[in-house]
C-alpha cells in the first residue's frame, strides 16, 4: 500500500525576517491563483536523501498558500529498490548491463502503484526514475504531469536512458538541478534548483557557545585557521586531494583541516576510502577526520559556521548543496567546477572554482592572504543563495511552473 | 498633495528558466548561438541576469559576458560584452544585434580563437515569464513611497528594470508614473538616473526613496 505523508504545518511568516515581508507577500500573490487546486508529489522514499528532506519542507509551506497539496510515496518490494539503485548509478554513468528481467520488475511494481495511488490531482509532479512509469495512468486533457529529476544526466547508460525516455518524453515537461544534466527531450525542460532551508537545524542560526562546544568536542582549536570539507567519504569527493591541497597550503599558513563525513561502518566502499584517507593524514595532528553519525545537522552546522574556508574539491558531482549551505553562511568556499558547483559559485563573485590540487590549493592561499576579499564573497554568496537556493524560492517556482501548465492548457 | 488620475498598480514577476537546446562549446559555437536563439534566451542571459544577480556591484553584467571571461577565457571580448547598458536598449533585436556584432568581430580578428574549446559549455536558456498582481496601489506619492519599500525584490526588478522592454521606452515603470501620473518630470528623471549596475536592487531602492523623500520636503 502506499503512503500519503502528513506533515507538520511550517508558518511561512517564519521566513519573513530573513526574507523581508515584501517576498512573502510575493509567494501569496502567485498562489492565489493556485487556491484550493490539487497537486501531488510521488517520490520513493520517506525518509533519507535529498528528495525527502526537501518535499519534508516544501509540502507545508505549499499548504500555508493554500493549496491543496499532498505527498505520496510509492512502494516496492527490495528487488524493486536493487533495480532501481542500479539504474540510479547507470543514469550516472557507472557501467552496467541491464537485463530484460530488471526492466520486467521495474514496470510490475509500476503498475502496482498506479492501482493504488490516487494520481487524480490537477498537477502531477513525479521524483526521479522510480516512479517514472506511473505516466501510463494518465488520462489525456485531464491533469499535468511533470518529471523532476535530480540526476545527472549528462552522460547515462544507453540502455536504462532508452527505456526510461520513453515515459518521460510523455510528460508534460521536465525539470532538471542544471543544464548541463538535461537531455534532448521533445517535451520543454526547466531548471530546477535543489534548494537548503534556512531554518532547518542544519542552517539555522547557532549559539556561539554551541559552536564552541562542538570545536572542543573535537579537539579543533578555534584561534586558528580551519579548512573544512563536509561530505560522506567517496572517492568522488577527493578527500585524499582535499589533503594533499592542505599540505600546500601548510607550507605557507598555519591551519587545520576539518574532513567530516558520516559514518563509513555501514558502506563498504565508504570504510575503504576512509582507509586511504587515514593513510594519506599520517596522523597528522591537524587533520580531524570526523566520522559523524548519520544525522548529526547542528555538528555540521556549526562545523561549518566555525571554518575559515570550506572547500567542496569534488571530482564529481550532483549539485552540491554543501556550497549553498556553506555560502548561506557567508563562509568564503573553494570548490571543483563540476556538476551543479558553478551554478552556486560564480567566480570571483560568490567564491573561487579550481581544477586540481594545486588550483585548489592557490585559491585557498589568495583566501587566507586576502580576508577582505574573503568576507565580500561569503557577503556576495549569501545573497546568492538567498535570491536562488532557498526553500522559499524553490516553492516560488513550483507556483511559476504551475501557472505555466495551467497558462499552456 | 497631488493625486493621480490612474492609479501605479504594483505587480510582480517570477521567472521560470527554460533549457534551450542549443548550446556553445567555442566562441564560434557561441556566435551561432547568438544568432539563432529566441528573444526569450537574450532576455533571459542580459535583463533577467541582472536581476538575478542584483547584489553583484562589480564586473558582472550578464551571462554571456561571464562565460566569455570565466570558461571562454577572453577578457577582452568580455570586457565589451559586459559594457553593454541594458538600458540603452528598447527592443531585443537591438541588442541581440550588437552582441553579435561585438562577437562576429572578435571572431574575425582572433579566427584562432574562435575554434579554442572552453572550459565549460555555455547553454542557451530562456525566461518564462509570470505576472501577478499584488492587489496593492498607488494614487499619491506617499502611497507611492510606501508600496515600494515593501517590495519584494522581484517586483522592484520588475517595475525598475524589465519595464524599459514593456514600455519600449528608455525609462521604467515608477519614473513613467511619476511624470505622466503626478507630473513629477525631475524627480522621474532623477530616478531613471539611478545606475543599475553599480547599486544592488536594495541600494536602488534605497537611492530612490531618498529622491521621493526629497522631493515630499519640497511639497
Amino acid at each position: 500500500m502506499s503512503e500519503t505523508l502528513a506533515l507538520n504545518r511550517i508558518p511561512l511568516d517564519d521566513y519573513a525576517d530573513l526574507l523581508g515581508t515584501g517576498e512573502i507577500e510575493e509567494l501569496r500573490a502567485l498562489a492565489k491563483p493556485l487556491r484550493g487546486r490539487s497537486i501531488e508529489m510521488i517520490n520513493s522514499t520517506a525518509i533519507g536523501g535529498g528528495v525527502a528532506e526537501i518535499l519534508n519542507r516544501l509540502v507545508p509551506l505549499a499548504e500555508e498558500l493554500d493549496l491543496n497539496i499532498k505527498w505520496d510515496v510509492m512502494t516496492g518490494g527490495e528487488d524493486f529498490f536493487e533495480v532501481t539503485k542500479s539504474f540510479h548509478n547507470a543514469l550516472h554513468g557507472a557501467p552496467y548491463r541491464a537485463s530484460p528481467r530488471d526492466f520486467e520488475i521495474f514496470l510490475a511494481y509500476n503498475e502496482r502503484n498506479r492501482a493504488t495511488l490516487p494520481l487524480d490531482a490537477e498537477f502531477m509532479v513525479i521524483h526521479d526514475p522510480q516512479p517514472a512509469a506511473l505516466i501510463d495512468a494518465r488520462k489525456p486533457g485531464v491533469n499535468h504531469w511533470v518529471w523532476r529529476c535530480h540526476i545527472d544526466l549528462s552522460h547515462p547508460n544507453r540502455a536504462v536512458w532508452d527505456f526510461l525516455e520513453k515515459f518521460v518524453s510523455r510528460y508534460d515537461g521536465a525539470m532538471f538541478s542544471s543544464p548541463e544534466f538535461s537531455r534532448q527531450l521533445p517535451i520543454p525542460q526547466y531548471l530546477f534548483y535543489p534548494a537548503i532551508d534556512p531554518l532547518s537545524e542544519k542552517n539555522q542560526e547557532l549559539q556561539p557557545d554551541f559552536t564552541a562546544e562542538v570545536l572542543e568536542r573535537y579537539g579543533i582549536d578555534p584561534q586558528r585557521t580551519i579548512l573544512t570539507q563536509i561530505s560522506r567519504f567517496d572517492r568522488l569527493k577527493d578527500p585524499v586531494g582535499v589533503i594533499r591541497a592542505y599540505r600546500i597550503v601548510k607550507r605557507y599558513f598555519d591551519c587545520q583541516l576539518v574532513l567530516a563525513g558520516g559514518s563509513a561502518s555501514d558502506d563498504p566502499e565508504g570504510a575503504v576510502v576512509l582507509k586511504e584517507v587515514l593513510r594519506e593524514a599520517d596522523n597528522d595532528p591537524d587533520i580531524k577526520i570526523l566520522e559523524l553519525p548519520a544525522w548529526a545537522p547542528l555538528e555540521v552546522n556549526a562545523l561549518q559556521r566555525a571554518s575559515t574556508v570550506v572547500i567542496q574539491k569534488s571530482l564529481r558531482e550532483g549539485f552540491g548543496l554543501t556550497v549553498s549551505e556553506a555560502l548561506w553562511k557567508k563562509k568564503p568556499v573553494v570548490a571543483s567546477a563540476v556538476g551543479g558547483i558553478p551554478i552556486q559559485i560564480i567566480h570571483k563573485h560568490t567564491g573561487l572554482l579550481s581544477h586540481s590540487v594545486e588550483g585548489t590549493a592557490y585559491q585557498i592561499r589568495f583566501l587566507l592572504s586576502h580576508p577582505e576579499i574573503a568576507v565580500k564573497l561569503g557577503e556576495q554568496g549569501h545573497q546568492h543563495v538567498k535570491e536562488n537556493f532557498l526553500i522559499t524560492q524553490k516553492l516560488k517556482r513550483y507556483l511559476t511552473l504551475f501557472l505555466t501548465l495551467a497558462r499552456g492548457s | 498633495m497631488n493625486t493621480a488620475e490612474t492609479p501605479f498598480e504594483f505587480v510582480t514577476v517570477s521567472y521560470l528558466t527554460r533549457i534551450g537546446n542549443q548550446s556553445a562549446g567555442t566562441l564560434a559555437e557561441f556566435l551561432t548561438g547568438l544568432e539563432n536563439c529566441s528573444d526569450a534566451s537574450i532576455f533571459h542571459h542580459t535583463f533577467q541576469t541582472l536581476g538575478s544577480h542584483h547584489f553583484l556591484t562589480e564586473g558582472f553584467s550578464n551571462d554571456f559576458a561571464q562565460w566569455v571571461l570565466v570558461d571562454a577565457n577572453r577578457y577582452d571580448l568580455a570586457e565589451q560584452l559586459a559594457a553593454l547598458d541594458i538600458r540603452d536598449y528598447v527592443s531585443i533585436a537591438a541588442l541581440r544585434s550588437d552582441l553579435c556584432r561585438l562577437t562576429s568581430d572578435y571572431c574575425a580578428a582572433f579566427p584562432h580563437l574562435a575554434s579554442q574549446a572552453a572550459l565549460e559549455r555555455f547553454y542557451f536558456c530562456e525566461s518564462v515569464e509570470i505576472t501577478a498582481a499584488l492587489g496593492r496601489s498607488a494614487q499619491t506619492l506617499d502611497e507611492f513611497r510606501d508600496g515600494i519599500a515593501h517590495l519584494s525584490h522581484a517586483s522592484f526588478y520588475f517595475h525598475f528594470i524589465s519595464s524599459r522592454l514593456r514600455l519600449q521606452l528608455r525609462t521604467n515603470d515608477f519614473s513613467h508614473w511619476l511624470a505622466d501620473g503626478l507630473g513629477l518630470g525631475t524627480l522621474a528623471d532623477s530616478v531613471n538616473h539611478i545606475d543599475i549596475y553599480t547599486n544592488t536592487l536594495d541600494s536602488s531602492r534605497a537611492k530612490l526613496l531618498r529622491l521621493i523623500d526629497r522631493e515630499g520636503r519640497k511639497a
